[in-house]
């Protein structure tokens, strides 16, 4: 019979959340790694017993950690994430140049062919790559070398690579986005990258139509169409359907197109979810009111689904790298708050449940379905 | 060590280290990385070698973090009478 376990990051540790497929009854693990953040944790879609986990903290930095055995154990792997060559400088809040710094790994994404090989989103944004289980990581520098790069600008939350999709048709083809640069497409394995915001459109910056410069919050793609690509931007639900050349803007009915994560149904290519957010200012939701938006129709057309959700007096957010959905027949949408709560919808978002309350401020969602 | 370093080592109170002469901080250090090589990188940085901010050295109710990392620690810590102190800062509310 399936199953679904849910890997939870947090501010102050990992939980690991397990069910059959009737997805009824939970069983949350205790913490791993408990009082360190954890960014993201992500498993190889080839081997489902392995695990990748960024550990990190303020005082001690940056871990890496590594389960063969579905997270039950865990070893540390190799944490060091070295510029290739002198990274120069990106733009400051201010505008002026500022020393490129690692400070953490945002995201995890392995391989879809070789659970060895792992691509890690990092800050100050740039892609790196282990092709030995995390033994030892190396920079994609193609990407950081992308001729913009003296450009790129923090987000509020530090200049993140957040995003990595890759094409399950072309391995050689991937897709990752930058808070605040935008997205980038390469078409030979890292070598070289090309921005591919043309149509996204941000009033915030000196050029709202700039080559770079965009706050991409998300992308998606579903793996049956890997020319589509849902965004979430700071402001704005965009869609492309030639790989990212041209975007145009899917926000339609929405009650604020401004949010973090953007997630797509495993069977229905043009169903896709959303979490609108009051503003850039009031990271909330709007009325206080807990709702998932969701289009059946590539978007524009939005409906909201609060069934389960509180519906009053509710002001977390849902973060970028916080919502998921899992394969089962019935496809289940889940996502995770900064108060704490784990929520899930074993029937595509039309009734949900708490599935865990209070842990502490969710960081990233990722499930896994099992056989 | 702070409590964190400690379950990343997998131990729990001190660590009993034979550090070759000069015993200086850098060396000490050295000789941990060594032999918990999941510490690298969680109290210097990888290729700077400089002291993450959050970390602090004592020994000998000395502080030690803003030494040159090439000084000699007080003899008491290179017989073994006296603790080298790794100390995450107070940095909580």
């Amino acid at each position: 019979m399936s199953r679904v376990r849910v890997l939870v990051g947090t501010k102050k540790g990992a939980f690991i959340i397990e069910s059959d497929g009737k997805r009824e009854k939970w069983s949350i693990s205790e913490p791993h790694f408990g009082g360190w953040e954890l960014y993201h944790l992500n498993a190889s879609p080839v081997d489902p017993n392995r695990l990748y986990a960024s550990q990190s903290s303020g005082w001690h930095g940056q871990l890496i950690q590594r389960s063969n055995d579905g997270g039950k154990t865990w070893e540390p792997v190799d944490n060091k994430f070295v510029y290739d060559g002198v990274p120069g400088t990106h733009q400051w809040y201010d505008g002026t140049p500022h020393p490129w710094e690692f400070k953490r790994v945002w995201h995890l994404e392995p391989s879809l062919s070789d659970p060895d090989t792992v691509y890690a989103g990092v800050e100050d944004a740039a892609m790196f790559k282990t092709a030995n289980g995390g033994a030892s990581w190396e920079e994609v520098s193609g990407l950081r070398k992308h001729g913009s790069g003296a450009q790129w600008t923090p987000g509020a939350g530090g200049l993140g690579l957040h995003t990595i999709l890759i094409d399950p048709s072309n391995e050689q083809r991937m897709y990752i986005a930058i808070s605040a640069a935008g997205a980038f497409r390469t078409d030979d394995g890292g070598a070289s990258w090309t921005a591919i915001n043309q149509g996204l459109r941000s009033e915030y910056i000196p050029d709202p139509n700039a080559e770079v410069g965009h706050c991409v919050h998300r992308i998606a793609m579903h793996p049956s169409r890997p020319n589509t690509l849902f965004m979430q931007k700071h402001w704005d639900i965009m869609r492309t359907d030639n790989a990212g050349d041209s975007w145009h803007e899917v926000s339609g009915n929405l009650p604020t197109d401004f949010g973090f994560p953007i997630q797509i149904h495993a069977h229905e290519p043009e169903t896709i979810y959303v979490v609108p957010i009051t503003s850039d200012s009031l990271h909330y939701p709007p009325e206080g009111k807990l709702r998932v938006y969701r289009s059946r129709s590539g978007g524009n057309e939005w409906e909201a689904l609060g069934n389960g959700l509180p519906q009053s007096d509710c002001y977390v957010n849902i973060l970028r790298d916080a919502m998921a959905a899992d394969k089962l027949d019935k496809c289940g949408i889940y996502f995770g708050t900064t108060g704490g709560q784990v929520y899930v919808s074993s029937d595509e978002g039309d009734h949900w449940t708490a599935i865990a309350s209070n842990l502490p401020a969710v960081l990233s969602v990722e499930v896994q379905t099992l056989q | 060590m702070p409590a964190h370093l400690r379950t990343i080592a997998k131990v729990s109170g001190d660590v009993d280290l034979d550090v070759p002469a000069p015993v200086t901080i850098r060396a000490v250090v050295d000789a941990l990385e060594a032999r918990f090589p999941a510490l690298q990188g969680t109290i210097r940085d990888h290729v700077t070698k400089q002291r993450r901010p959050f970390i602090r050295f004592f020994a000998c109710s000395e502080d030690l973090s803003h030494d040159s990392i090439d000084t000699e620690v007080p003899a008491a810590v290179q017989d073994g009478r006296e603790p080298f102190l790794i100390v995450g800062a107070i940095a909580g509310g």
